[in-house]
């Protein structure tokens, strides 16, 4: 087991060093950040002198080093843009978008599920219908259409929530700042929130619904009904706990990439997370921001999967006797 | 226990709030950062009116341009503007409290210059400033130059004592390895001072109430947001959450003006847009004509300037916002610019032109465009593409984000382009700048043309703008640009396209002076 976790384990540095590299050779087409940092009509001496300092006229090879010896200290260096250091920034930023995520996914786990059990049980009802009409909109809009168009109904023409930004926020601990605990800030993460987790409340859904049928066609289902059991017992004691198993299993996969692609619902909504800092890094080739946002990514899902290799192990006891062998 | 004493202070912050209910707030959101708070940092439009809410020059721009006083208030310009001496302003206090003195401008004027600024160009290296009493100073300059203090406005007095103390007596570098106070605090005089700065999300000025000048606002707080995505912007203007907004989008603006609570405000911008080419290689880089470069022939030149259609870029693709421009200059700018026209639209005769220079079925060439630059900078390529077409000219567009466009038109990447669309606002609002900065032949180890592009040079030209700079008199100093405009527009340098509008959302609540260079400045803004 202990080989097994090793191996798994130098893998993944294996993955990261992969991912730095990769990261580091696109820097190289993505333009040159000393013209974003200048005026244009500053001198072309200082314009050097600049380049020089930052050290962008050294091989990629020394660069590349040096920043996995920075990186490995968890050094990611000044960012161009605002002169601060970038593990502060992406600090900074963590709690808005991990406060989206979760809320994304728990949204997502919740009203997919329910949506999911409902049509899987009154299948030819009405209701069944619209759900199965709304995950396919959920599934097949971009979505940044979809945060657009909430935006235009739900801030523009009816005026009840925020378009943009997290509202109130408030401190905890010092490092952790929250907008749970106002009213502006939850007002604000609604919209976000269910742009976000649309894609993946379908998906649960739709998950949920193929399973629970399944299962209600298995025989110890029959038998239970044989046996006289309520229905609710059925449906909810037996049925669903059964079909939970590969939910969760999804659900937990997905959140490595609901974090990932909050990129797209943080620039929408001008949710000031660590996806729309790496965008506007993006324009402006603020390269120490873009490496360190590729790297924490990179770092999530390896995590991710390296818990979810591991579980599998600690769970199938198949697995765990040909890795004794 | 620690939550529940938030939920007090939340609690007692909103029953503050509620007290202070009076507090005129101003919500304003751009597309852009406020990413240094160091003024000496980012030579930009956005960063320097932003911080001239904090921060003054000894001189100040008023709502149309004009130079008056400001931290000075009054100067004398002697010995053929080889000596000048600032008068400043007695009474004045920096945020913190302390007295504004000439102390301050000398450190001032050497901070500037340091390594790390990004407005080395503001001040003159051999300009030697003297204290003279504590509110008198003196400034000896190696050349006289009637337009030193042109662009002081944006030249922004730091406190020499408060930097000392906070260790921020250089600029902020851009290769620094440890943040700078000065990049994320404020200690100014002007009329707000910054309360909060986040990078990137917020930052929130309050009124400073010991202001030294008349007040023409009547705001207690500005809350500035940046918000680069164009439809979330106007979404938030739409929505009432911000009350004003810079840009508006171009196809956005009927919808913003057809809405029950904003209008967008549009003014001609002193930006002029501009194609250029390579007259300087032997051969272009990127064409089918091999061995000479057809640019060299002021023919073909003459020829791209009668092919392009202005007015039908302006109606089409700027959808009436943008003025067509003859020169390279704003009309505002330049007195006689009325004495100047474009060559008439006239596709037939610039094919004759392109026979007579030897290239009856024309030639391909490839050209650069930036495509997040400048207003709807991408679609004006793209009709140029079809314009040139018409005279059998096969241009291949190669339109990219500013951040590769840039990296390989600018210097820095060896001007590595045949033809290309460039936008220019000369920073000092001065014909000096334009023929100086893009007209001037290129040479190594001279900031002379080093945004000449395409590398039009012309001794004369240069010898004219060297008499500009120097000359006193205002109308021999307007002949003499006239003529060395006559001579650039009479070799084609370039090809004028038009000044872009500007277009500034705002609330109906919200009045608002809208100044030419683009700078939202909100110290003249009231808010019902």
């Amino acid at each position: 087991m202990l080989a097994f976790v090793i191996r798994r384990f130098l893998q993944s540095v294996v993955v990261m060093l992969a991912v730095g590299l990769i990261a580091f050779a696109m820097f190289r087409f993505v333009g040159d950040p000393v013209n974003q940092m200048v005026g244009v009509d500053t001198p072309q001496a200082e314009v050097e002198r600049l380049r020089a300092a930052l050290g962008l006229n050294d091989p990629m090879l020394v660069q590349f080093g040096r920043f996995i010896l920075n990186a490995a200290q968890l050094d990611f260096g000044i960012s161009y843009q605002f002169r601060q250091p970038v593990t502060r920034l992406l600090a900074e930023r963590a709690p808005a978008t991990l406060e989206l995520a979760f809320t994304a996914a728990g949204f997502a786990l919740v009203v997919g599920v329910l949506m999911g059990v409902y049509s899987a049980l009154r299948r030819d009802s009405v209701l069944a219908r619209v759900f199965q009409a709304v995950s396919l909109v959920g599934v097949s809009l971009p979505t940044f259409l979809i945060g657009i168009l909430l935006i235009y109904l739900f801030a523009v023409q009816l005026g009840w929530l925020p378009s943009n930004g997290r509202g109130e926020t408030v401190t905890l601990g010092g490092w952790w700042t929250t907008g749970l605990l106002t009213r502006s800030g939850l007002r604000a993460l609604i919209l976000p929130a269910i742009t976000l987790g649309l894609f993946q409340m379908t998906l649960i859904m739709r998950l949920v619904r193929a399973e629970m049928l399944e299962v209600m066609r298995t025989d110890y289902i029959k038998f239970a009904r044989a046996r006289g059991l309520r229905t609710r017992v059925i449906h909810f004691g037996h049925a669903l706990k059964n079909t939970l198993v590969p939910v969760i299993t999804i659900a937990g996969l997905q959140l490595g990439s609901i974090i990932a692609f909050a990129i797209i619902t943080e620039t929408v909504f001008n949710w000031p997370g660590m996806g729309l800092l790496f965008l506007k890094a993006v324009h402006n080739v603020d390269i120490p921001i873009m490496a360190a946002y590729l790297m924490l990514i990179g770092f999530l899902f390896v995590t991710i999967n390296l818990i979810v290799d591991l579980a599998y192990g600690l769970v199938d006891p198949r697995l765990r006797i040909a890795l004794r062998s | 226990m620690s939550i529940r004493r938030h939920w007090l202070a939340a609690l007692a912050a909103f029953a503050l709030s509620g007290v202070s209910a009076e507090a005129v707030t101003l919500r304003y959101a751009n597309q852009g950062d406020l990413k240094s708070l160091d003024p000496y940092t980012l030579n930009e439009t956005t960063a320097n009116a932003h911080l001239g809410h904090v921060y003054e020059g000894l001189t100040s721009r008023g709502k149309d341009l004009r130079i008056g006083p400001g931290l000075a208030e009054r100067w004398e310009v002697l010995d053929g503007a080889k000596r000048w001496v600032f008068h400043l302003r007695k009474g004045v206090k920096f945020h913190n409290g302390e007295d504004f003195t000439a102390d301050d401008v000398i450190f001032s004027a050497d901070r500037v210059r340091a390594t790390g600024s990004n407005f080395q160009t503001r001040v003159p290296k051999g300009a030697k400033f003297t204290k003279i009493d504590d509110h008198t100073v003196e400034v000896l300059l190696e050349s006289p130059n009637p337009i030193l203090n042109a662009q002081w406005d944006t030249w922004y007095i730091m406190s020499k004592k408060w930097a000392e103390a906070n260790n921020a007596a250089a600029p902020t570098p851009a290769s620094a390895t440890t943040p700078s106070h000065a990049s994320l605090n404020t200690n100014g005089t002007g009329p707000f001072r910054i309360e909060s700065h986040q990078p990137g999300v917020k930052t929130v000025f309050k009124v400073n109430p010991a202001w030294w000048g008349k007040k023409e606002h009547n705001l207690d707080e500005i809350i500035f947001t940046p918000i680069p995505n164009d439809a979330t912007r106007v979404a938030a203007l739409l929505s009432g959450e911000v009350d004003v907004i810079e840009p508006v989008p171009v196809q956005d603006i009927p919808r913003v003006n057809s809405s029950a609570n904003a209008k967008v405000l549009a003014g001609p911008e002193l930006r002029t847009i501009f194609l250029g080419y390579d007259q300087t290689r032997d051969e272009l880089l990127e064409s089918n004509v091999k061995g000479k470069n057809p640019f060299k022939d002021v023919r073909v030149r003459q020829a791209f300037n009668m092919a392009i259609d202005k007015a039908a870029i302006q109606r089409s693709v700027m959808r009436g916002l943008s003025t067509p421009s003859a020169l390279m200059i704003a009309p505002s700018l330049f007195t006689h610019s009325k004495d100047f026209a474009s060559p008439k639209f006239d596709p037939e005769g610039a094919k004759k032109l392109l026979a007579e220079a030897g290239y009856p079925n024309g030639f391909e060439v490839g050209m650069d465009c930036p495509n997040d630059r400048y207003v709807n900078d991408g679609p004006i390529c793209q009709s140029i593409v079809g314009m040139l077409a018409r005279i059998g000219v096969k241009v291949n567009l190669n339109a990219q984000p500013k951040a590769q466009y840039f990296a390989k038109v600018l210097k820095a990447g060896g001007y590595k382009t045949s033809f290309y669309l460039l936008g220019w606002t000369p920073g000092t609002f001065d014909s000096h700048n334009v023929l100086h900065d893009i007209h001037g032949c290129r040479a190594e180890g001279s900031p002379r043309g080093e945004s000449n592009l395409g590398g039009y040079c012309n001794k004369e030209v240069d010898a004219l703008t060297d008499r500009i700079l120097v000359e006193a008199d205002p109308a021999k100093r307007d002949a003499l640009i006239k003529q060395a405009f006559e001579i650039t527009t009479k070799e084609f340098a370039y090809v004028p396209l038009h000044q872009q509008a500007l277009s500034w959302g705002v609330n109906l609540n919200v009045t608002l002076s809208q100044r030419a260079d683009n700078s939202v400045l909100l110290y003249w803004a009231t808010k019902k």
